[in-house]
């Protein structure tokens, strides 16, 4: 493709094998497997000043559980790719916006940043890893004010976790998706108060864990079949309306309840960003919202891939690199054998919706729900008369070791943020290196607010040495380069 | 001492401010919001109306033509978005077809040009996606639709340009009859001034009743909009009116002069100047409406809604008038109302400034400025330049390269315009009716902490001081509380 430019000055062209626009966990694990296949001219091209994605912000920890057999925060888990990036020295241009990608033989990203100003990639083949972004109050059309401090679940989290700056002192989060339940906790850690979650089904979308351990641990109410009917304040949030829903979830009038609140959090369900797929021509599927691809994970734009959150929202970020490994392969293969017939459209197995509800009559006294992983078994454990523990409805080792601590001495990992001075960041992400005991949560905090560190920082430096009189210490879990 | 004190910076305020900038005129726009462009002209359809909609001999329908016919020159010669698109008026039943021949008859009455009936068949080829019930319409090929934002900021800032000093977050509070002209009391300070132009919009009537005797009252009409991604801006071309039923007045559905499809509004008598809220109740009236013009109404593309509040005077000296107040108040000279300026305030501005000044000049007697710079270039639009614009512009200036709204396409560059030029933008509202920064499918979710981080840097405050709009809308708490810094 010759690219036309009349009397202005011509566009730097550049050539690769095979371009992946998004340096989150599906661009890179993309671009490694094609690394591993033999594709060795690669070039992510990521529009943030980092690669990493929106894990950078998700500082919590239950990633990696499939991928890496062991339990990381985002920082970490992003780490991990990015640190194999490195050693294999595959090519990415950040800060870098891809604003039209074209199919075909060959393949044509136009893309721009400050550096080079507009410019094009002539590539063999195009991986689309843009991942997704969340619903915001107009999509769902909340009547009332529009004042500050209405977020999504993410802006916020992007505020307090990459910032380290707190948008609001009281809050009511709408929507119990995972998101909303992990931002619940992390306002509540960093002082703020969490008056409810409203959910508008009659379950949780987020998992049985997170409603344990983001909402029971700090005694945050959740309110199944509510919803947030009006919001009140003409400049800032001062309070919304929340009401009970029936079951076609419409308002009960009558069951109208005013919330004080300074902000509203937003945890309302995610939508893949495909703006670039549907200009590249690629056919759409309605449900998944994301492109419809074949078993090769191929667009039905030729020499166009697509992988994670944009092809369907994931669940878990290892789902994401697992189907990203798997399109980075299918386009190496495209490059290195060619086109082969398209075939037929296969939906990608999206796993069904957690419909999460803990058993409302549940005796608190011996029933846990175990939060080792994300199936959140419901365990039922009592104590004998000879003092041992008679334990079942775990599925694993792990729910037993759960019960049997929850029972005597029940401990959590605390993940937050240090304040770092003369570094790239303001903050590093941190957690506890293990479990600390749940009541020493606030003295952690405590100590975490309380202390500042000096850039460089690296991945498992510790940061603070024995917290809260325990044994444990507070370990950075990203990196942060000095200035 | 000023010559001319206007009360408000709305599309009327700014619109008279810089027709009287061509004149050797010391003159204040007071401005009780930190921007301009904060009141109804915010909040609006973005119509330019043909003129067949007024009654005939009134001003709405004088300024209205004539607004009208001055829009597109002052569209190149400032600046700012503007298209033509034609407007129809849509009829769903045959017996209403009369209605249709009043309107077209007001119309021509009115001088509009170019407007006829179109039956079902030339109405398919012109609008394919029109709704089965429409039998007929009344078309009008000069119809427009406007930026609201674009065409207020230009004027603003060309009025400034040319000397016209603005002071915003100063609240009138006092108007004092002075022997000669008025006493301006403000929240900030007190102005003196020759002659006042209330175009306070919302607030007129009680600007007007502090100087006269004549009292006026305006009852803000609420009007509640909803706003569909720009993936279906091109369900419509045309702004398809619907006659009024026996539902009540119609509700529009239009493309937005920069491709997203609006729909509304609503009509609502409210108590209070400043109940911008929506309700349940109105965003789904708009869509049972709307079904009418639309074959199929784009439920889940919806992007924001919104609410505006037209200044319709319900009483002046007794009477509802039904028309704009504006002109020297009988009892009060040199105090001159712009008061009541509801639809279609928006289309009039262009002839409402030149018919204002005029009015002006008769008691003040300026003379013309000989340096008085007609013409305003915008802040360049990276999401509407070509690919080599585009280039050009980073080789020029990096910032143009640093995409920060990615719904919208709007970079650093163009922020950094928005904030550095006359009057410019303070908080994130102002930029983003500067830019478009926040006004796509994501709502500012990935450049609302951005846009904070560039104002605060470019205005050298903490970036908890940096609000959305008026006092109180801060975004982020101080370093000290809360967070970990």
């Amino acid at each position: 493709m010759v690219y036309p430019a009349p009397g202005g000055r011509r566009k730097p062209v550049k050539t690769a094998d095979l371009v992946v626009v998004g340096g989150g966990p599906a661009g890179m694990a993309a671009a490694l497997a094609a690394y591993e296949k033999g594709i060795k001219d690669i070039l992510i091209l990521e529009r943030d000043g980092e690669l990493g994605g929106i894990l950078n912000q998700c500082i919590h920890n239950g990633f990696g559980l499939h991928t890496f057999q062991e339990e990381l925060t985002g920082p970490e888990y992003a780490v991990r790719y990015i640190d194999l990036m490195e050693e294999k020295k595959l090519p990415h241009l950040l800060n870098t916006m891809v604003v039209d990608v074209q199919g075909g033989d060959s393949c044509m990203v136009t893309a721009m940043n400050k550096e080079l100003g507009m410019f094009q990639i002539k590539a063999k083949a195009v991986v689309l890893a843009m991942g997704c972004r969340e619903r915001s109050r107009g999509a769902m059309n909340i009547p009332g004010y529009r004042p500050a401090g209405i977020y999504s679940a993410g802006t916020a989290q992007r505020y307090v976790n990459i910032e380290g700056r707190m948008p609001g002192r009281e809050a009511v989060i709408l929507g119990s998706g995972d998101i909303g339940l992990i931002m619940a906790r992390r306002m509540t850690l960093q002082g703020a108060k969490v008056k409810m979650v409203a959910e508008i089904m009659p379950y949780s979308g987020g998992l049985k864990r997170n409603i344990v351990q983001c909402l029971d641990d700090f005694g945050i109410p959740l309110k199944l079949s509510h919803t947030v009917t009006e919001i009140h304040g003409k400049e800032r949030v001062e309070g919304v309306t929340v009401s009970r829903v029936d079951e076609h979830l419409n308002p009960v009038s009558g069951t109208e309840q005013f919330v004080k609140c300074d902000t509203l959090l937003l945890s309302c369900g995610l939508i893949p960003e495909n703006e670039l797929s549907r200009e590249a021509g690629a056919l759409m599927d309605e449900v998944t919202q994301g492109p419809v691809v074949n078993d090769r994970l191929e667009t039905t734009v030729r020499g166009i891939f697509a992988c994670g959150n944009v092809l369907h929202v994931h669940d878990l970020v290892d789902n994401v690199s697992k189907e990203a490994k798997a399109a980075g392969e299918f386009a190496a293969d495209y490059i290195l054998y060619g086109q082969r017939e398209w075939g037929e459209a296969v939906r990608p197995k999206i796993p069904a919706k957690t419909k999460c509800t803990l058993p409302e009559d549940r005796d608190t006294g011996s029933q846990l729900i175990c939060i080792g992983c994300p199936v959140g078994c419901l365990i039922t454990a009592r104590r004998k008369e000879d003092g041992s523990f008679d334990i079942s409805g775990n599925t694993c080792g792990k729910g037993e070791a759960y019960a049997r601590s929850e029972m005597m001495a029940p401990v959590r990992t605390v993940t937050s943020m240090i304040r770092v001075e003369g570094g790239f960041g303001q903050v590093v992400p941190v957690k506890t290196k293990s479990e600390i005991p749940k009541g020493k949560i606030r003295e952690c905090m405590e100590e975490i607010k309380g202390t500042v560190v000096k850039a460089p920082v690296r991945v498992g430096d510790v940061l603070i040495q024995g917290v809260a009189g325990t044994s444990i210490s507070v370990i950075a879990t990203g990196n942060v380069g000095a200035v | 001492m000023y010559d001319v004190v206007i009360i408000g910076a709305g599309v009327s305020g700014c619109a008279i401010a810089r027709e009287l900038s061509r004149f050797q005129l010391k003159i204040l726009v007071l401005e009780k919001e930190p921007d301009v462009c904060e009141g109804t002209s915010k909040a609006n359809s973005g119509i330019v109306h043909a003129g067949y909609d007024a009654k005939p001999g009134t001003l709405k329908a004088r300024l209205n033509v004539e607004g009208s016919r001055k829009m597109e020159a002052l569209s190149k010669e400032l600046d700012f978005p503007y298209r033509r698109n034609g407007s129809l008026v849509l009829c769903f039943d045959e017996k209403d077809r009369d209605k249709l021949f009043v309107l077209k008859e007001r119309g021509e009455t009115n001088g509009v040009e170019g407007i006829r009936i179109v039956e079902r068949q030339e109405l398919l080829e012109l609008e394919p996606n029109v709704g089965d019930a429409a039998v007929a319409a009344l078309y009008a090929p000069l119809g427009g639709i406007v930026c609201p934002f674009g065409l207020n900021i230009a004027l603003a800032e060309n009025a400034a340009v040319n000397g016209a000093e603005f002071v915003f977050e100063a609240e009138v509070q006092e108007i004092e009859k002075r022997r000669e002209g008025y006493l301006v009391r403000t929240s900030k300070q007190d102005y003196e001034t020759k002659v006042v132009v209330n175009a306070a919009g919302v607030y007129a009537d009680q600007m007007h009743n502090m100087v006269s005797g004549m009292k006026m009252k305006i009852t803000p009409r609420r009007g509640e909009y909803l706003l569909y991604d720009k993936n279906v801006g091109g369900i419509v071309s045309h702004t398809l009116f619907q006659l009024p039923t026996e539902l009540g007045k119609g509700i529009l559905v239009t493309p937005t002069v920069h491709g997203n499809l609006l729909t509304g509004p609503t009509a609502q008598d409210v108590p209070g100047k400043e109940e911008t809220d929506t309700s349940r109740e109105g965003l789904e009236r708009i869509t049972e409406r709307a079904a009418l013009s639309i074959k199929e109404i784009p439920c889940r593309q919806v992007i924001t809604s919104f609410a505006g509040l037209r200044a319709h005077i319900t009483e002046f000296s007794g009477k509802e008038t039904g028309d704009f107040v504006i002109g020297e108040a009988a009892d009060a000279p040199g105090f001159i109302d712009v008061a009541g300026i509801e639809s279609p305030g928006l289309s009039c501005a262009p002839a409402t400034g030149e018919y204002v000044a005029h009015m002006v000049k008769e008691i003040l007697h300026p003379q013309k400025k000989e340096n008085f710079i007609s013409t305003r270039k915008g802040i360049p639009s990276i999401a509407l330049a070509s690919d080599e614009e585009r280039h050009r512009l980073i080789k020029e200036n990096p910032a143009y390269g640093n995409v920060v709204c990615r719904c919208e396409t709007v970079t650093e560059g163009e922020i950094l315009d928005a904030i550095r030029r006359p009057l410019g933008a303070r908080t994130t509202d102002g930029v983003k009716r500067r830019t478009r920064a926040g006004m796509g499918r994501c709502q500012a979710g990935f450049c609302n902490p951005k846009v904070v981080e560039i104002l605060a840097r470019e205005l050298q405050v903490e970036k908890s001081q940096i609000r959305k709009s008026g006092e109180g809308s801060w975004y982020i708490l101080p370093p000290e509380e809360g967070g970990s810094l």
